[in-house]
């Protein structure tokens, strides 16, 4: 194993896990809910009077986020390689898959494991899994 | 069903702006970086190991504190998840996500974070994404209708 240290950004990628950490805690402990993702999109695919307001509320914080960033600071590296093809299987699969395993990163990843929940700590583990199988796969299979 | 008022709509909103910055410093927010995470036999970059680390680190005492409450701090019921079983629907739901997001390296939350930003690739991911949920709703009606 060979590790990219021009890259590793430890106290950035800390500091912005302290501050996802901190948005899951204003969530749950103010409006009581978990702050995942795809549950609070899902909740707008077929939408329900007075459930609504607040989910949309949530994606718009997210979309504004890069907008509010840019106000102060240069923004960094965004960097998508993939081609327009894959984009839409991998959409796909996240989409119907994150539904079938009632979460993603954050849901399960974030919210499940910090309140101990086994069945997000399966899930975590199953998503890592795949997720360093599949790369693995890709660029040192098949040499994309 | 609760109605909700206009402050909480406010706090999602901002509680969304927050996730969505601490996505942004995190690193999480830039694909190429994901997957450079996601490489542990190439060139690996481990700091999104940190990102899991730390939310999770300052998240434990405030779940906890909600355990034990009924009503958030604005007066809403706190909806905690209460299923324990591991199915299959969970185990094979996580591995084929993690097949999704090993692929381009893009999960949902940044999904909406790049929407703005990400340009015609980043659209067609969040559309692709929100058409993979709707497909769910309309796979999970037939199976309804069946039993």
């Amino acid at each position: 194993m060979t590790i990219d240290w021009n890259n590793f950004t430890p106290w950035a990628s800390l500091s912005g896990g302290l501050v996802i950490g901190l948005a899951a805690a204003i969530f749950i402990l103010f409006n009581g809910r978990i702050a995942g993702i795809t549950g609070i999109v899902s909740g707008l695919i077929r939408p329900r009077l007075h459930d609504a307001g607040w989910r949309i509320a949530f994606v718009l914080g997210l979309i504004l986020s890069p907008f509010v960033w840019g106000m102060f600071w240069p923004l960094p590296n965004i960097q998508i390689d993939a081609s327009n093809t894959l984009l839409v299987v991998a959409g796909l699969i996240v989409g119907i898959s994150t539904r079938f395993g009632s979460g993603c990163t954050s849901g399960h990843g974030v919210c499940g494991i910090a309140r101990f929940s086994p069945r997000s700590i399966v899930a975590t583990l199953a998503f890592m899994a795949t997720g360093f199988l599949t790369v693995y796969v890709v660029r040192h299979m098949l040499g994309a | 069903m609760e109605k909700s008022n206009k402050m909480h709509v406010l706090f999602s909103l901002l509680t969304g702006l927050i996730f969505g910055l601490g996505l942004i410093l995190a690193g999480m927010a830039n694909p190429a970086k994901v997957l450079a995470f996601l490489d542990l036999a190439g060139a690996w970059d481990p700091s999104l190991a940190l990102v899991m680390g730390g939310a999770i680190a300052i998240s434990v005492i405030p779940f906890a504190m909600a355990k034990k409450r009924e009503r958030s701090l604005l007066g809403l019921t706190i909806q905690l998840p209460t299923s324990r079983v591991i199915d299959k629907r969970l185990v094979l739901g996580g591995l084929a996500f993690g097949i999704g997001w090993g692929l381009v390296g893009i999960c949902p939350a940044p999904a909406f974070v790049l929407l703005g930003v990400g340009g015609l690739k980043a659209i067609i991911f969040v559309v692709a994404m929100l058409a993979g949920m709707a497909i769910y709703e309309w796979l999970e009606m037939i199976r309804l209708k069946q039993k």
